[in-house]
């Protein structure tokens, strides 16, 4: 590909952080852009559910009062948007999807999972995506409420992958034996969408 | 309904550009092997330095998809790297790489009567929408609320008051309209009879926008939203 005339790039000196920032990203610094398809939400905590259903042993519904008397989680570090920013040293707070899950007992047929929103969006995971610790269900963000436009009361969190897979307003995971495209999985979006393989669109590798 | 066409990375030779305000520049590509594209999709710009540092942003489709040339409207933002490239270095001539296009949401190809309600540079899909639905005579099922501060700064004014949009403007008196954002009983005819609404803007216009089309009775699952920029 052809070196762009005149262009040296302004953002490289993100010094000690360069090592964090994955190809093609750059850093947002103190800002948080919001990108939604849909119209806000404007949920009622009090009459939100997470509910867990699919391929498991027993479906598990939670109201805001129950998810809340769950061990909590909280992650501490980076989200990549495919936008291509980058937001460094965030820190949210809710359940680790482990412990849904544990809840729920995932049949041993169970591969992919599928986020569901309030509004309707979609999104597709592998479920070894959402175990081990490299996924959460948030309410809190930086120690406050999340925001609506973030995706609150609740958004599920899966920093490790492009932010659009960390559906916001989630309420329900659905486990499955096969992978279905979700909303941007359908819309000319990368199944996967690992930031530091690039995977931005289809056809990425 | 067909897939929404898609492109991978090519390159496209910048042949025309224009600065219709101090904050914006029309850039019009030939892009090489282009994939024609839908109104309302969207391309990847991006540049590449020496050393193989690259910085990417995407950017809406201003030109109708039988124009020979692909037309993009790039607002320079404050300290934006690839918009400020675009405003202060790019020249006629240069080659750039593009991908797209991209998205499959925010796309209109006249199926469905349809309201869009944008503000400022998020005008750019409208005008691509308008384009076409003039080209293909479908002008009817396309309706048009532009909101911008002053008529010289909304991109693509003049053209999308020729194709009859509605220009709300917000600090600037037009004609005998009051400098003011839309009022529900100004959008309320427009969206009779829409089977679907387009939002496209900042993250606060967005917001003001859904909010007014929910007041005229657009339902909210019919309302397709693009927005940009930071929340603080």
């Amino acid at each position: 590909m052809p070196v762009t005339r005149g262009f040296t790039g302004r953002r490289r000196d993100a010094g000690a952080r360069s090592d964090r920032l994955p190809p093609g990203q750059y850093d947002t610094g103190p800002g948080w852009p919001t990108l939604t398809a849909e119209v806000t939400p404007h949920l009622d905590a009090e009459k939100w559910t997470m509910t867990v259903d699919g391929l498991v042993e027993t479906p598990r519904t939670w109201t805001w009062r129950e998810i809340h008397a769950l061990p909590g989680s909280s992650y501490f570090g980076d989200i990549h948007c495919v936008t291509t920013w980058s937001k460094f040293d965030v820190t949210f707070a809710g359940v680790s999807v482990d412990t849904l899950l544990e809840a729920a007992g995932p049949r041993p047929d169970a591969a992919y999972v599928k986020a569901h929103s309030t509004t309707g969006y979609t999104t597709n995971l592998p479920l070894a995506d959402v175990t081990g610790g490299k996924a959460w269900v948030v309410w809190e963000y930086g120690g406050r409420p999340l925001p609506v436009e973030h995706g609150g009361p609740a958004r599920l969190l899966v920093p490790h992958l492009y932010f659009w897979k960390s559906a916001k307003w989630v309420t329900r995971l659905e486990l499955m034996a096969r992978d279905r495209p979700g909303f941007w999985e359908q819309n000319g979006y990368h199944d996967r969408g690992d930031p530091w393989l690039e995977q931005r669109y289809q056809g990425d590798p | 309904m067909a897939d929404t066409p898609a492109g991978g990375w090519t390159t496209g030779r910048l042949i025309e550009m224009d600065r219709p305000t101090d904050r914006l520049v029309r850039l019009r590509f030939h892009v090489e092997d282009r994939v024609d594209h839908w109104p309302g999709q969207h391309y990847v710009l991006r540049l590449r330095a020496p050393d193989g540092y690259t910085a990417q942003r995407s950017y809406s489709i201003a030109s109708d998809p039988h124009d020979p040339l692909l037309e993009l409207m790039i607002e320079c933002l404050p300290d934006g790297e690839v918009s400020g490239h675009m405003h202060d270095v790019a020249e006629v001539g240069d080659v750039f790489e593009l991908r797209g296009p991209i998205g499959g949401w925010f796309t209109w190809t006249g199926e469905q009567p349809a309201l869009c309600v944008v503000g400022g540079s998020g005008v750019v899909p409208a005008v691509s929408m308008a384009r076409y639905a003039r080209r293909l005579g479908l002008s009817d099922s396309l309706r048009i609320v532009a909101v911008g501060r002053t008529y010289d700064d909304l991109p693509y004014a003049r053209e999308l008051k020729r194709y009859g949009a509605f220009l709300a403007l917000t600090r600037e008196n037009h004609g005998d309209r009051v400098a003011h954002p839309p009022y529900p009983d100004e959008v309320l005819p427009l969206a009779e009879g829409v089977e679907r609404a387009y939002v496209c803007g900042s993250v606060g216009f967005a917001s003001f926008a859904t909010r007014l089309l929910g007041q005229v009775g657009v339902r909210a699952d019919t309302i397709r939203v693009e927005q940009f920029g930071a929340t603080s």
